[in-house]
């Protein structure tokens, strides 16, 4: 995949910060995490996570705000925001930090940035995690040995969070069928060969 | 009388003799086939090759010749429950492998299989043309070159000009493939592809990163067949459907590594191969990952 060299450097500065925010966070997991493979490795790179535009960093607007954790239906702003992901049990401050508003937190209270937003997902999803971090789940591109170059996506490149069923698309167009002599139909037939014969 | 005979007989033995070595000249200085050619003339033959291309279509195009790496074992694991059957690995594949637009020639066919009866060919569609997919009720199956392990294609090939690499692609050398057809009748997968007219490739659109064994341009009247990407794999990269998997159901790594992709999906997923019964061995699994 042929990318923009500042997104390279981009891509390549958030997996210098990555490792660093890994190793951290490997000395605080308990021992019985997976041997991680994604997201502490420099061979890994993860493109930033896909904000909408003008939207990050929340604190842009929410830092003068004072937080209202009463569950409530959005009609000022983001009502554009469907949540369609288990939405009878929860809403925004479940996963968006109420008090510290450009990061998320997990179930623990553990609070996660967006770029490690995968550690999030997998307090539901932890077989998805483990099959993403092996390589199997999600998007691979670039070198296929295992220590080579690899870049790897978040959850969030591929599923909308809020809503993260994928939606149909078109497919590319079928195949021609194969022309068989005497068997032409208008369509296949052409002046120049009304015959079908070769 | 004997006196006679002796000029005469003489006389044939060198006239044999002369024959014998000229006919062993011939074989030993005339063409051969790829993995036979020594060293120095493969180069020169792969520089005559990049100058005929480049003249052809108007830009530098590359040949490569690149070996299979030592220790190495290609395999490819398609997610059957991921897979929704966009068929953008058929497009991309075919302008990574500078594949014949008209007439049309794709080394992948996606079938449309009913859930209900299973992965059943004899229900498959190759066709489908929803406006939108995945379709409910179906599920989609990928098919290409299952690089088997004991490939009957090549061994019905009469002149040797198919054959299995050592990092296990089974490749055709598009020079010495004499277009007999049998290695298509033979492969019980439909993978093999045969130019019935010269390949119809738009200059524009020509990869120019080719290998030997590859995605070079073919002539007329030769088969081909998915090579891995062989252009890519062998240098290092994923092959271009592997890349262009809009659901990363598509993965590919070497058989022999454990930290491969390919061994975790063996030792943790429902795998299945396509007509296992055959013993073709293919180095195609498609698995389940959920």
């Amino acid at each position: 995949m042929k990318r923009l060299p500042r997104e390279r450097a981009a891509a390549a500065a958030l997996a210098l910060l990555l490792g660093a925010a890994f190793q951290a966070r490997a000395q605080a997991d308990p021992p019985t995490t997976p041997p991680a493979k994604a997201g502490g490795d420099e061979r890994l790179e993860l493109p930033p996570p896909p904000f909408t535009e003008g939207i990050f960093p929340c604190s842009g607007c929410h830092a003068d705000r004072k937080p209202d954790p009463t569950r409530r239906v959005l009609k000022d702003m983001h009502d554009d925001i469907q949540l369609r992901h288990d939405e009878q049990h929860r809403w925004c401050l479940d996963c968006h930090d109420a008090n510290d508003r450009d990061l998320l937190h997990l179930a623990s209270g553990e609070k996660v940035p967006f770029e490690r937003s995968y550690l999030l997902c997998g307090q539901c999803h932890g077989e998805k995690l483990r099959d993403w971090r092996a390589g199997v789940h999600g998007k691979r591109t670039g070198e296929w040995r295992s220590d080579g170059q690899k870049r790897y996506l978040l959850c969030a490149h591929c599923h909308n969070p809020h809503q993260p069923r994928f939606r149909s698309i078109e497919p590319k167009p079928a195949p021609l069928r194969p022309e068989r002599p005497g068997a032409h139909t208008a369509s296949a037939g052409t002046s120049t060969n009304p015959g079908g014969r070769p | 009388m004997s006196d006679d005979r002796q000029p005469s007989s003489r006389r044939r033995f060198l006239g044999s003799a002369a024959g014998a070595s000229a006919a062993f000249i011939v074989t030993a200085c005339g063409p051969k086939r790829l993995f036979e050619v020594p060293s120095e003339r493969l180069r020169k033959q792969v520089a005559e090759l990049e100058r005929d291309y480049s003249t052809k279509y108007g830009r530098p195009v590359t040949v490569a010749d690149t070996p299979a790496r030592p220790g190495v074992r290609f395999a490819y694991a398609l997610d059957i429950s991921r897979c929704i059957g966009c068929r953008r690995c058929v497009y991309a594949c075919a302008e990574e492998n500078n594949l014949s637009r008209d007439p049309q020639i794709h080394w992948i066919r996606v079938l449309q299989m009913d859930k209900e009866k299973g992965v059943d060919f004899a229900h498959a569609d190759g066709y489908y043309q929803p406006k939108e997919v995945p379709q409910e009720g179906h599920f989609y199956v990928p098919v290409s070159c299952q690089q088997c392990e004991n490939p009957p294609c090549t061994k019905v090939c009469p002149v040797g000009a198919t054959w299995k690499e050592p990092d296990g692609i089974v490749v055709v050398d598009y020079d010495w493939c004499i277009g007999c057809r049998y290695c298509m009748a033979a492969c019980p997968y439909g993978a093999r592809h045969f130019n019935w007219a010269e390949p119809g490739v738009p200059r524009d659109q020509l990869n120019p990163a080719t290998h030997l064994l590859g995605n070079r341009p073919r002539p007329k009247g030769v088969v081909e067949k998915c090579t891995f990407c062989i252009q890519r794999t062998r240098a290092g990269r994923y092959p271009a459907c592997v890349e262009v998997c809009p659901v990363g159901a598509r993965k590919f790594g070497d058989l022999l590594d454990p930290q491969s992709e390919i061994r975790y999906i063996l030792e943790h997923k429902r795998v299945l191969v396509l007509k296992e019964d055959l013993n073709t061995v293919p180095r195609f699994f498609y698995f389940y990952a959920t």
